[in-house]
């Protein structure tokens, strides 16, 4: 039984690590209904030039800052070059911008700053931590408590403060935030810099885990069963899908790998995702669709 | 040129509905059907025929399945390459395990069980559908790498998962050299593209555009919804299951699960996006420019800028080229390089004069 419980905290708290990826995607969803595949470049981008700062002397806030606003240069730059112009045209149109851009992203970065493997290290000791008869990692414990308050600065950003109220508006009905005065294109900006700063602090955790490289990008495989499975459009549903999925991926690994192999982690997520939807097409929080003709 | 297709009036309805009404287009066609059967693998190197125009066939048609799956029936699919290999591997196993199996009837048989895949992995697409599908297909795609990496008997127990391909040949015509593998696949891939613009222009493509157009709209007006998309599933992968075992036997000769990778879907998709959705034509000239680019940006690295850019460098800044070209067609021409060439058609018809 203890064993059942480590496995399972430890899923869950591998699932936070996803749901930071997740939180990423609904944002931008939410306010611009762009289906974001960058969002992993952009994880990738963040955590090497942060690393690649480092390396070369930065201390660590003023390496932060500089990969801040480079991320804020990249979300106008995606806005100005890409999403302006694809206004008004089928979500599946700007789903394959978003890839271009993704890949202009993962070029730019490691032309930059090299392919190489870098390490990371965030001065947290990743120490197996004994909490009632069960083995934690404190790293994990570390990364759940961040998630935490990334949350919680999050959702006190839009129920709080005028740019906050601007963005439910606009994530609400963009038409009728046009009307009234909302600039949707500074929005969209805004939606894409948060989006930007979310990543920089997935890509330091993830890169802390597995060490900054090129299958960083990858973790966006990673979120999108999260997303399905939580809803696209709800940040709690990122959270609670990130879970089930850490969880149940961690326990089908221990529990039915033996039976037919190991390396099941790649697409048991997908499949559970595919019986989520077969449940309930708009995810666990998202909003039903109704249509018209 | 252009102005004599005055004087061809249509008096029958079947006449209007030919796939190439004008007289100049279907002598045009016949020319370059025979220039591509006799004059092509009289004159080209054996690096033209195995490196460049192989390859180009082969994701013209991988290209051409996702744009009946995508561009006609609208049902967006990043498991193109998980559909090509489950063909190439299928058809790599009824050769080995079937006597006297002739090789065509393998591929049609691959391309058949990639169907079946398809199908499959299409059922879904009845209860959701947009990005939600992307994760049914992204299933395929994962699903089939690590089953087909993971359980020997897909390879014949080969330690690294590879599959080689059997010797080939047609009714005892030994099509093993570069001209003969390129006209197999030259054949394969004509027959299969004069069946598409036949699907397309049948009902069966129409209730395709339709769902795609509005699915709900479709079913208001008698269109079976389900038994449609189920169709372009089914039709979608198995023309990417015949590209797969053209990919693997007539252009790699051995290929190994990882081959069909994501990245291979992804560049499928790019074919498409480039070349047109919702165009045949489209499949071609995507598939020339994916083939063509990295090969032209290669030499022009090698020649013009060596010493400004590192060699490690160029695949970076393909990447970003790719990425920046894929935008730069969403933007100006969503259509993609067909409508650029109908555009093109269209002026030259009326040239010197303007529309």
């Amino acid at each position: 039984m203890d064993f059942f419980l480590e496995v399972l905290i430890g899923g869950l708290l591998a699932g936070v690590m996803y749901s930071m990826v997740a939180i990423g995607f609904v944002l931008i969803f939410k306010a611009s209904g762009v289906f974001n595949f960058a969002q992993g470049s952009m994880v990738l981008f963040a955590a090497l030039t942060f690393v690649s700062l480092l390396e070369r002397g930065f201390a660590f806030w003023s390496a932060f800052a500089a990969t801040l606003a480079s991320m804020l240069v990249l979300a106008w730059a995606i806005e100005r070059g890409v999403l302006r112009h694809l206004v008004n045209r089928p979500p599946i149109t700007l789903f394959m911008a978003t890839l271009g851009v993704s890949f202009i992203i993962e070029g730019l970065a490691q032309l930059l700053w090299g392919a190489q493997v870098h390490g990371l290290d965030l001065g947290i000791k990743d120490e197996p931590l004994e909490l009632g008869g069960v083995l934690l990692s404190s790293f994990d414990l570390f990364a759940a408590g961040t998630a935490a308050a990334l949350v919680l600065a999050l959702s006190l950003l839009f129920s709080r403060t005028r740019i906050g109220l601007s963005l439910r508006a606009v994530a609400d009905d963009p038409l009728a935030a046009l009307a009234v005065g909302v600039r949707l294109q500074r929005i969209w900006g805004v939606v894409w810099a948060v989006a930007g700063f979310v990543s920089l602090i997935a890509g330091l955790l993830w890169g802390a885990r597995l060490g900054v490289q090129f299958s960083l990008s990858l973790v966006v495989l990673k979120a999108l069963p999260v997303l399905i499975i939580g809803g696209f459009s709800s940040i709690g549903g990122a959270i609670v899908g990130g879970l089930i999925v850490g969880a149940s991926e961690k326990l089908a690994e221990v529990y039915i790998g033996p039976l037919i192999g190991d390396g099941l982690e790649n697409w048991f997520p997908y499949v559970l995702a595919l019986l989520f939807l077969l449940v309930r097409p708009a995810g666990l929080f998202g909003e039903r669709a109704i249509e018209r003709v | 040129m252009f102005l004599s297709e005055t004087g061809q009036f249509s008096t029958r309805y079947a006449d209007d509905r030919r796939v190439f009404r004008l007289r100049q287009a279907r002598l045009g066609i016949v020319a370059l059907l025979a220039f591509a059967y006799l004059a092509v693998p009289l004159w080209a190197s054996d690096y033209w025929l195995s490196a460049i125009l192989i390859p180009f066939l082969v994701l013209s048609l991988a290209g051409l399945g996702l744009n009946l799956l995508t561009g006609y029936a609208g049902q967006l699919s990043l498991g193109t390459a998980a559909f090509m290999a489950v063909g190439a591997f299928a058809a790599y196993n009824f050769q080995l395990r079937v006597e006297g199996l002739p090789f065509l009837a393998s591929f049609l048989l691959g391309g058949l069980v990639a169907a079946a895949a398809g199908v499959v992995f299409g059922l879904p697409s009845l209860r959701i559908k947009g990005f939600y599908l992307i994760v049914s297909t992204l299933a395929a795609q994962f699903l089939v790498e690590w089953a087909l990496t993971k359980f020997g008997w897909f390879s014949n127990f080969n330690p690294s998962g590879v599959i080689t391909a059997p010797p080939l040949s047609v009714l005892g015509v030994d099509l093993s050299s570069p001209a003969g593998r390129y006209l197999l696949t030259l054949a394969v891939v004509t027959v299969l593209f004069v069946v598409a613009v036949r699907i397309v222009r049948s009902d069966l493509g129409r209730s395709w555009m339709a769902v795609r157009d509005m699915d709900t709209a479709a079913a208001v007006i008698g269109i079976p919804v389900a038994r449609t998309k189920l169709l372009a599933f089914a039709i979608g992968a198995f023309y990417c299951g015949v590209a797969g075992s053209l990919w693997a036997f007539a252009y790699l000769g051995t290929v190994e699960p990882h081959g069909f990778d994501l990245n291979r879907s992804f560049q499928v998709l790019f074919i498409v996006i480039i070349g047109g959705l919702g165009s045949i034509l489209g499949n071609f000239l995507g598939a020339a420019f994916i083939v063509l680019l990295p090969l032209l940006l290669s030499n022009l690295g090698g020649s013009l800028l060596s010493g400004v850019i590192a060699p490690g460098d160029t695949e970076n800044l393909q990447k970003i080229l790719f990425g920046v070209l894929i935008i730069l067609f969403l933007i100006r021409e969503p259509e993609g390089l067909a409508s650029l060439w109908r555009g093109l058609r269209a002026r030259a018809r009326v040239w010197p004069l303007r529309d």
